[in-house]
């Protein structure tokens, strides 16, 4: 079986059974499995995010609500200047705002990313516990924030009246949007694959196996490490801007620690260090929500069961389940 | 702003700080002698809330919920160890983080199912739901006045246990070597699985103290559980003197920047505004401070180990 099922093939087939249910939908006329294929390709890329750091650079961040949300803020903020007409800020220059989601998207990197950079710096002069509880508290503020700030929502959140466009695409239209998160989870994974490839990608690995040694060779394991913190907030970040389009919604539950700790499952469920690891583990998620949330209110108490069993039981998740060990090649 | 009220303001800092000392005591515990991150410590500061109110209403006593509490966060947190906690020791700090957050998960959605999504209230014992004339002629509410007291009496209370009693010692053993203590004969399974329930009851005992300030609901633990986390990294794991100091301080911090600087802000902008930014900035006050802490001492004011 392990022959049969190794992690590639198995890799390719989530991608397939990802793209083939909202065909299968639109063909039979039910958009409802779109949207929620979407949900799970969304979610699956702010896990794709986390795994930077957490799979390859074995920084357990229990933060990464805060890029997702500040990715969500920037399109719900921008989104709401353009409905009502308002430029973002009129000095020292003018500057209008947009609902075109090329633009929308680098200003949800660009913000993830230097919040990313701020948080990272702080928290990696520490390292184990520490790190989780510093990530934790740092998102907390963000969310605190966002609560109290009255300007935009407050407690209450944003709404994003109409989806924001994309060029040449429908963005209304579930499939055209569907479509679109799916090409942008595609691309991301390829970057990652081939970042974890590159130079950069070996020198993650040997500082997540042996920082001393890193350090011995004349790198900076410090340095090493914030590039994949970064990295892996402006990723997050992006899935929170197409969260926010896909609710048309965003709200400080985006930042809370739940959404931390829930985007931390996608990439347990799935196998931690996996490419895509998170791809399968946000699509159990998803599945497992629609599934139990049907039948009981509370099926997180079902889900949480789950995850005690994958923690306790099966530690690779559900590709390492299949496929055995990962190759440390 | 008078002086009466000033004062008021640094006791209900002191009051948060006191409840932010019971949690992180017994989370630095848990760390130190056990090595494990708990998030699920604030499901046993939920549970206390919860078993206390449940137990108050029924019989008509707080004390009885009071005394139900602390029996019942110490059973539910010795159960847990011994099913879950006991399993996660030898693991890394990601599978202690998820299989806890598992358990948050699974404590929150039962608590839903037996009490429902609404919150209790809990009244605080008659015998001290009047104010209280402070030297100075100043008020204040006799319930949070007695929360200050019952925490300083539990921060010296533990501080005597674990300088100055046999299982202290085992504890203060455990800390530092665990393999050498068990080889010495001392039953180190029973010796982690009483730390954790001790950590528990101090939980539950604070859950069902802040229950009579506030709402009784599901998830009303977590916030505390974040903010007993600022408090470890700012006073140094492992150490109950410096979760005490740490306590304070960001009790303190945190009340009087809430309460200071919308009026300081006034002066600046419309008041209006300055409420909102007031808001906004004190509830980052904390972590801004835990941020300095970090970049001056980035193993928090009073490490327990070198």
């Amino acid at each position: 079986m392990a022959e049969f099922l190794n992690e590639r093939r198995m890799s390719l087939a989530i991608a397939l059974a990802l793209l083939a249910v909202p065909l299968m939908a639109e063909w039979l006329g039910n958009s409802f499995y779109t949207t929620l294929a979407t949900r799970a390709a969304i979610l699956a890329l702010a896990g794709v995010g986390l795994n930077i750091a957490l799979g390859s650079g074995g920084l357990i961040s229990l933060g990464h609500a805060a890029f997702f949300g500040i990715g969500g803020y920037a399109v719900g903020i921008i989104a709401s200047h353009h409905q009502a007409y308002e430029p973002l800020m009129t000095w020292p220059l003018t500057i209008a705002a947009t609902n075109q989601m090329p633009v929308l998207w680098l200003v949800a990197i660009l913000a993830s990313g230097l919040a990313a950079l701020m948080i990272g710096a702080l928290s990696l002069r520490t390292s184990g516990v520490y790190f989780i509880m510093i990530t934790l508290a740092f998102a907390q503020m963000i969310y605190y924030f966002a609560v109290s700030w009255p300007a935009y929502g407050g407690q209450d959140g944003l709404s994003i009246y109409v989806r924001d466009g994309f060029p040449g695409l429908n963005t209304l239209r579930p499939l055209d949007f569907f479509l679109l998160c799916y090409a942008v989870l595609m691309v991301v994974l390829a970057l990652v694959r081939m970042i974890s490839g590159a130079r950069f990608g070996a020198m993650l690995e040997a500082v997540r196996q042996n920082p001393a040694r890193v350090a011995a060779l004349g790198l900076s394991p410090f340095r090493i490490r914030l590039v994949a913190f970064v990295l892996s907030g402006m990723v997050t970040g992006l899935a929170g801007a197409l969260y926010a389009d896909l609710n048309r919604f965003v709200s400080p539950s985006m930042l809370s620690w739940h959404m931390s700790g829930e985007i931390m499952v996608f990439v347990i469920l799935g196998g931690a260090g996996r490419l895509f690891g998170p791809v399968a583990g946000a699509c159990i998620y998803v599945l497992f929500e629609h599934v139990f949330g049907g039948v009981s209110d509370y099926w997180q108490f079902f889900l949480g069961a789950l995850l005690l069993g994958v923690v306790l039981f099966a530690r690779g998740g559900l590709i390492g389940l299949a496929a055995g060990r990962a190759r440390h090649d | 702003m008078t002086f009466a009220l000033f004062t008021e303001q640094i006791l209900n800092g002191l009051q948060l700080g006191v409840m932010l000392f019971l949690m992180a005591a017994g989370l630095t515990l848990i760390f130190g002698v056990m090595g494990l991150i708990n998030l699920a410590h604030g499901s046993l500061f939920m549970v206390g809330g919860f078993v206390c109110a449940a137990v108050a209403v029924w019989s008509g006593s707080f004390w009885l919920g009071l005394a139900a509490s602390l029996v019942a966060s110490a059973a539910a947190g010795a159960l847990v160890e011994i099913a879950v906690i006991r399993r996660l020791y030898d693991r890394d700090h990601l599978d202690q983080v998820l299989a806890t957050f598992a358990l948050v998960l699974m404590f929150s959605e039962a608590t839903r199912f037996v009490f429902g999504s609404s919150p209790l209230y809990l009244n605080p014992p008659a015998m001290l739901s009047g104010p209280v004339m402070l030297p100075g002629g100043i008020a204040y509410p006799a319930y949070r006045l007695a929360i200050i007291v019952a925490g300083l009496l539990v921060a010296g209370g533990l501080g005597l246990l674990i300088n100055r009693t046999r299982l202290g010692v085992r504890i203060r053993a455990g800390e530092a070597d665990r393999e050498m203590i068990s080889a010495l004969g001392i039953d180190i399974r029973t010796l982690y699985t009483i730390v954790f329930a001790l950590g528990a009851a101090l939980a539950g005992f604070a859950g069902a103290l802040v229950g009579a300030i506030q709402s009784v609901e599901v998830g009303m633990g977590e916030p505390v559980l974040i903010l007993a986390f600022v408090v470890i990294v700012i006073g140094g794991i492992g150490s109950i003197r410096g979760a005490l100091i740490a306590s304070v301080i960001v009790g303190v911090v945190d009340t009087m920047g809430r309460f200071l600087l919308p009026d300081l802000l006034s002066g600046m902008m419309d008041a209006a505004s300055a409420r909102g930014t007031g808001a906004a900035i004190a509830s980052m006050l904390i972590y801004v401070l835990m941020a300095l802490v970090l970049i001056v001492k980035p193993r928090g004011l009073f490490p327990a180990h070198g």
